[in-house]
């Protein structure tokens, strides 16, 4: 007997209706080829991407306006960050120098302050301060705190320079530190003098050394011809040094002295200039004294 | 003839540019489905070469890409409709660029249809010489005598399959040796000259170029026939959707090919008939009921055919299992009667070992290997093509065997008449080969 009701519904053997054709068109079929060729990808990816860039720059950048707009801009963010108050200088500190020399640096910085740090020519100012005779050595500091320290080391005169147009201090190396308007400011110096004698210095301060043990006699040393020294001392007596080995020479001389008074006899000149002959200078009445000792007679003579 | 020579020279210089750049599509043109596999060629064994490279040049490529669309306007494996069939290869391809993410240009396509016919070529020379040379290779291959191939029809393989020197036989490559008359068997394949232009015209419309051609027959014979049924004498009969393609193999060599036009889509196209539904419902119904062998059981396993036309006694059809399988079971026997005719026709009985090889979409029927051993003989077996790297498991079943098959043909193809050398003779009057030749022979 067969039952009343429908049969159970299996799942319907009916197909999904078909999706409409797949396939790509052909100008999609076409660039997905076109997508997969190498070089075109790198050049989709690299090129284009540079391209657009370049363009984009070229197109801001080909006014003039916008160009003087955009330097503008930088400069004046560059400025506004250069002025901001912990950058700015106001205060100059002069370490190391004596009051009158540091008031000459300040007028020589010539800074008008304040400033700010990034405007101050550190390397100029530098320049410009060891321009000074009197400065062996700036170095210019900006401390925390706005504080541009200059650091100098003075020059330390050793000699005097008698010239025509007056004296001058100069230090160890010959370098002019000063002008002087006495000799007598000054007494603690020794005295050198004749011209280009300043380029010789260091020889004339190991002349003056050796001539230690006559020191308080010497009155100066003279270049003579820019080649060689003469020793001057009072009663104006004068040693005549060599060009070679001119120390040596003074020490034979004060061996000589000091073995027979040599210089407390009445000469005029010493003269050291041929090494195996010295040559000495009688004043005229010793002279005369000498020969009468001798039996010379030398009364008519001028000598 | 001349033409197609070249052209084919061409598609083999093509597939070996394709070789160099390492990447080659497969596009198998059913009736039932398109399918592409995308190629790549990474081993640096040289191709070649006449040796042949491991496992026959299968470990020198990897599928990177893999991709079937439902065809399209393809009727008998030949194309009816350009346009539709044009668009299916479109989807096919660009999808399976897609998978593999690579643009591919050189394409090798096959197909079932375009009426296959088998010749079997002799030729035979005086050596000049009494050493075997590449000349006289070409030479006794062009002395082989054309037959009639009828009009509009196109050479699609030619391969020497056997040598003979003197009283010798069966030499593969006779170069070098010693005898003085020089004989070849060939086998020539032609087909429908239009069906070659029409596919040729939908591939270039697809921007892609052809870099060969092959019988789909042959190519799944490649790739279902194991190694010692090629060597002994097997058939491979490919169901495929429209045709059925028949090869015979001896000597691993294809001695004969031809096509049944008929397929599983008949088989659907009477169910549709028989039982009133559309057809891709009777599709439907084939394969998730479908077989050929009727038990007891089947009367009572009842299908729900159901329909769309809101009519109540209509939508609630119901057939018997047993009911289809008589509906199926005619046509596939007509098939399998059909490919017996063409076996016997071309003396498959004499072939040492008859084993017949199934394969194709339309063997995957239930009980297709009992029935197609009472009709076609004792040693009948179901094929499922050959493994190879990359392949996707979707495309590993018995529907994909001339794909795979393809793919074992563009690695490593059979030396065929256009791989040869041209005779001196055929030269022109002043080429300068004709030059090299008279030197060669005269110092």
């Amino acid at each position: 007997m067969q039952p009343l009701s429908a049969p159970r519904r299996t799942p319907t053997l009916t197909v999904h209706p078909l999706r409409r054709d797949p396939a790509p068109s052909r100008w999609a079929y076409r660039m997905q080829r076109l997508w997969l060729t190498p070089l075109f990808r790198v050049m989709f990816r690299v090129g284009v991407p540079t391209f657009v860039l370049a363009l984009v720059v070229g197109l801001v950048l080909a006014d003039e306006d916008r160009r003087t707009a955009i330097a503008g801009g930088i400069t004046e963010i560059r400025t506004q960050f250069q002025n901001r108050p912990e950058f700015m200088v106001g205060l100059v500190s002069v370490v190391g120098a004596s009051p009158e020399l540091a008031d000459v640096v300040r007028a020589r910085l010539d800074l008008k302050l304040p400033q700010s740090s990034f405007d101050i020519d550190l390397v100029a100012a530098r320049a410009r301060i060891q321009e000074l005779d009197a400065i062996a050595r700036a170095d210019l500091i900006v401390r925390s705190g706005g504080v541009l320290e200059v650091a100098i080391t003075e020059r330390e005169p050793a000699l005097l320079w008698r010239t025509e147009d007056g004296i001058e201090m100069l230090d160890a190396s010959g370098h002019r530190v000063a002008s002087l308007a006495a000799r007598s400011d000054r007494p603690d110096l020794p005295l050198i003098a004749g011209e280009a004698a300043d380029s010789a210095t260091p020889e004339a301060l190991a002349l003056l050394a050796a001539a230690a043990p006559i020191a308080d006699r010497v009155r100066g040393l003279v270049r003579v011809g820019e080649r060689r020294w003469d020793v001057v001392l009072d009663r104006n007596q004068r040693i005549l040094l060599p060009e070679e080995k001119p120390i040596a020479a003074i020490e034979r001389l004060i061996a000589l002295h000091q073995a027979g008074d040599l210089l407390g006899r009445d000469i005029l000149t010493v003269d050291l200039r041929t090494e195996h002959r010295p040559v000495l200078r009688l004043a005229p009445y010793a002279l005369s004294q000498l020969r009468q000792s001798q039996g010379i007679d030398i009364s008519g003579s001028q000598l | 003839m001349t033409d197609l020579y070249q052209a084919q020279r061409a598609m083999r210089n093509m597939r070996r540019a394709a070789m160099q750049r390492g990447v080659i599509a497969i596009l198998d043109i059913g009736t039932s489905k398109i399918a592409c596999l995308i190629l790549r060629f990474d081993g640096t064994d040289s191709f070649g070469d006449d040796t042949v490279g491991p496992m026959a040049g299968q470990s020198s490529f990897r599928v990177i890409g893999a991709a079937t669309t439902r065809s399209r306007g393809v009727r008998f494996g030949e194309i009816a409709v350009m346009a539709e069939t044009e668009r299916a290869v479109r989807t096919a391809v660009q999808a399976a660029q897609k998978m593999a993410n690579v643009r591919v240009d050189h394409v090798i396509a096959c197909f079932s249809g375009a009426e296959p016919r088998s010749y079997g070529l002799a030729g035979e020379i005086d050596l000049e010489d009494s050493v075997v040379t590449e000349q006289d290779v070409a030479r006794v291959l062009a002395s082989c005598e054309l037959p009639d191939i009828g009009h509009n029809r196109e050479v699609l393989h030619a391969q020497p399959v056997n040598f003979a020197l003197d009283h010798r036989s069966g030499l593969g490559d006779p170069r070098g040796q010693i005898g003085n008359r020089l004989a070849t068997d060939m086998h020539l394949l032609s087909i429908d000259g239009t069906v070659v232009q029409n596919i040729l015209h939908c591939i270039q419309r697809c921007d892609l170029e052809l870099a060969g051609m092959a019988s789909s027959a042959y190519v799944s014979g490649i790739s279902a026939l194991v190694e010692d049924e090629q060597e002994l004498g097997a058939a491979c009969i490919d169901m495929g959707g429209g045709s059925t393609g028949i090869s015979v193999f001896i000597k691993k060599h294809m001695i004969y090919a031809d096509a049944v036009r008929m397929g599983g889509d008949h088989v659907s196209s009477d169910i549709s008939k028989g039982l009133m539904v559309p057809m891709a419902v009777a599709e439907r119904i084939k394969t998730k009921h479908g077989g050929v062998q009727a038990t007891g059981m089947d009367d009572r396993e009842m299908i729900e055919v159901g329909g769309d036309s809101g009519d109540w006694e209509k939508d609630r059809r119901q057939v018997s299992r047993a009911e289809l399988i008589g509906i199926m079971r005619p046509r596939v026997e007509e098939i399998l009667e059909e490919v017996r005719a063409r076996l016997d026709a071309a003396g498959f009985d004499s072939l040492p070992s008859q084993q017949i090889v199934l394969t194709g979409g339309a063997s995957q029927i239930p009980g297709l290997d009992g029935l197609a051993s009472r009709i076609l003989g004792q040693r009948v077996r179901l094929g499922r093509p050959l493994r190879v790297q990359g392949l996707p498991q979707a495309a590993t079943g018995a529907a994909f065997a001339s794909t795979v098959g393809l793919c074992l043909f563009a690695a490593h193809p059979q030396d065929e008449w256009w791989d040869f050398e041209i005779p001196a003779e055929r030269y022109p009057a002043r080429s300068l080969k004709r030059v090299v030749k008279w030197f060669k022979d005269n110092w």
